[in-house]
């Protein structure tokens, strides 16, 4: 068949479609690790809590965190008799060098470690608008820094006040569930320093993983359940005036 | 059949290059793996996960320090890992011999866990350090891996490793 003009110029735009599909290349290859054979999530048992700061400290040291700003934080609840709609919580400098001695009397006392929730169905995700932010196929919610614009609207957009901005690069942060870890095998920096075994890192999609057992015995909750964020970040004994 | 179909066929042949020119910039400037999971790039997950690790993990401590790990056993320490007390040891692990570890300062490094604090769960030990020791290092007379103290005369800073 002889090519005419017209004929070439319907061929040169599906070429370059084609084209395309050749760049792209094949998937990263990851020899350990797969991708789909994981689904992250963290157990949180505020019981065990003791308000150390080291969850706090090591993720600021794992994960370069800037100074002032937290991926990771604790906050200490007083819960006065009944006033269990007006907690008086505090978080000073995200719990990093501990806490002071309570002033306050009476009432009830505790800690609640926060972190990102890595939710399956994320807000934050949701409202990029260059997808920067994504849920991984292993269930972490990311931030690709070189794709970020910084218009906040994920820090917005966060029910868990979890992101923020970083002041060197101007690119939204947040935790990663130390992704760099535990692609390793390795578990959470905060986990590891973790003095009385109050957080766990657990993968759901692992039938031997202990985080069933404990699910099925345990009356646990995550924060905001009515967000239907699909938060999978699980708080054990944690009390009704946690927000 | 069309009268002077040459115009329509010049502006089809403009709309085609216009289209082409559209099509090929957008392969140049969207990343090769964008779209690969989902709407994202996803070159950003293997980026993501070859940021260096800071903390060993206890698991590699153990496998050099057996001596501490059989100590620790014996006691309620047990249930800590390494790099709560000496802290990120990545670096240490990876060059042993250049590398060591700072010494601890266990009247600061105690006091973080065991300082009370009425938020504390209850049944963990707590004391208030000005009254308990006084500002006295706790290794004086606790050994910090096997923090119980002998009651069969082993106690005093002479019982310490």
């Amino acid at each position: 068949m002889e090519i005419t003009r017209r004929h070439l110029l319907l061929l040169l735009p599906a070429a370059a479609v084609g084209w395309k599909y050749v760049l792209a290349g094949t998937p990263e290859a990851s020899p350990n690790y797969r991708l789909t054979e994981h689904w992250w999530a963290m157990l949180i048992d505020i019981p065990k809590c003791i308000g150390c700061g080291s969850c706090v400290r090591a993720c600021a040291q794992e994960n370069d965190v800037p100074e002032g700003y937290y991926r990771t934080w604790i906050e200490r609840y007083h819960v006065a008799d009944w006033k269990v709609e007006r907690p008086d919580v505090e978080s000073p400098e995200g719990g990093i060098h501990g806490f002071p001695a309570n002033e306050e009397s009476g009432g009830k006392n505790f800690f609640v470690p926060k972190l990102c929730n890595h939710c399956a169905d994320s807000p934050c995700t949701q409202v990029c608008p260059v997808g920067a932010t994504f849920v991984t196929p292993d269930g972490v919610v990311l931030v690709d820094k070189t794709y970020c614009l910084g218009c906040r609207y994920c820090v917005q957009a966060c029910p868990y006040g979890c992101r923020f901005i970083n002041p060197k690069t101007n690119t939204a942060e947040k935790c990663t569930l130390c992704y760099h870890r535990i692609t390793k095998g390795l578990t959470t920096a905060c986990c590891e320093v973790c003095p009385t075994g109050a957080r766990q890192l657990a993968d759901l999609k692992n039938p031997d993983d202990p985080i069933h057992s404990f699910l099925k015995t345990h009356s646990v909750q995550v924060l905001k359940p009515h967000m239907a964020t699909g938060a999978k970040v699980f708080y054990n004994g944690m009390d009704g005036s946690v927000r | 059949m069309f009268k002077d179909i040459e115009h329509l066929v010049r502006l089809a042949a403009v709309m085609a290059v216009a289209l082409l020119a559209f099509l090929i910039l957008r392969a140049v400037i969207i990343p090769r793996s964008f779209g690969q999971y989902g709407h994202y790039r996803g070159a950003a997950i293997a980026e993501i996960a070859a940021h260096p690790i800071a903390f060993a993990g206890h698991s590699t401590c153990e496998g050099c320090h057996t001596d501490v790990v059989a100590l620790k056993n014996q006691g309620k320490h047990v249930v800590v890992p390494c790099e709560a007390c000496h802290g990120a040891q990545a670096r240490h692990a990876d060059d042993p011999g250049s590398v060591t570890p700072a010494k601890l300062d266990t009247s600061v490094l105690c006091a973080r866990c065991h300082e009370a604090n009425s938020a504390k769960p209850k049944d963990f030990p707590q004391v208030e350090a000005s009254s308990h020791s006084g500002g006295v290092a706790c290794d004086t007379c606790h050994q910090p891996h096997k923090p119980k103290i002998e009651e069969t005369g082993a106690s005093g800073p002479e019982a310490k490793k």
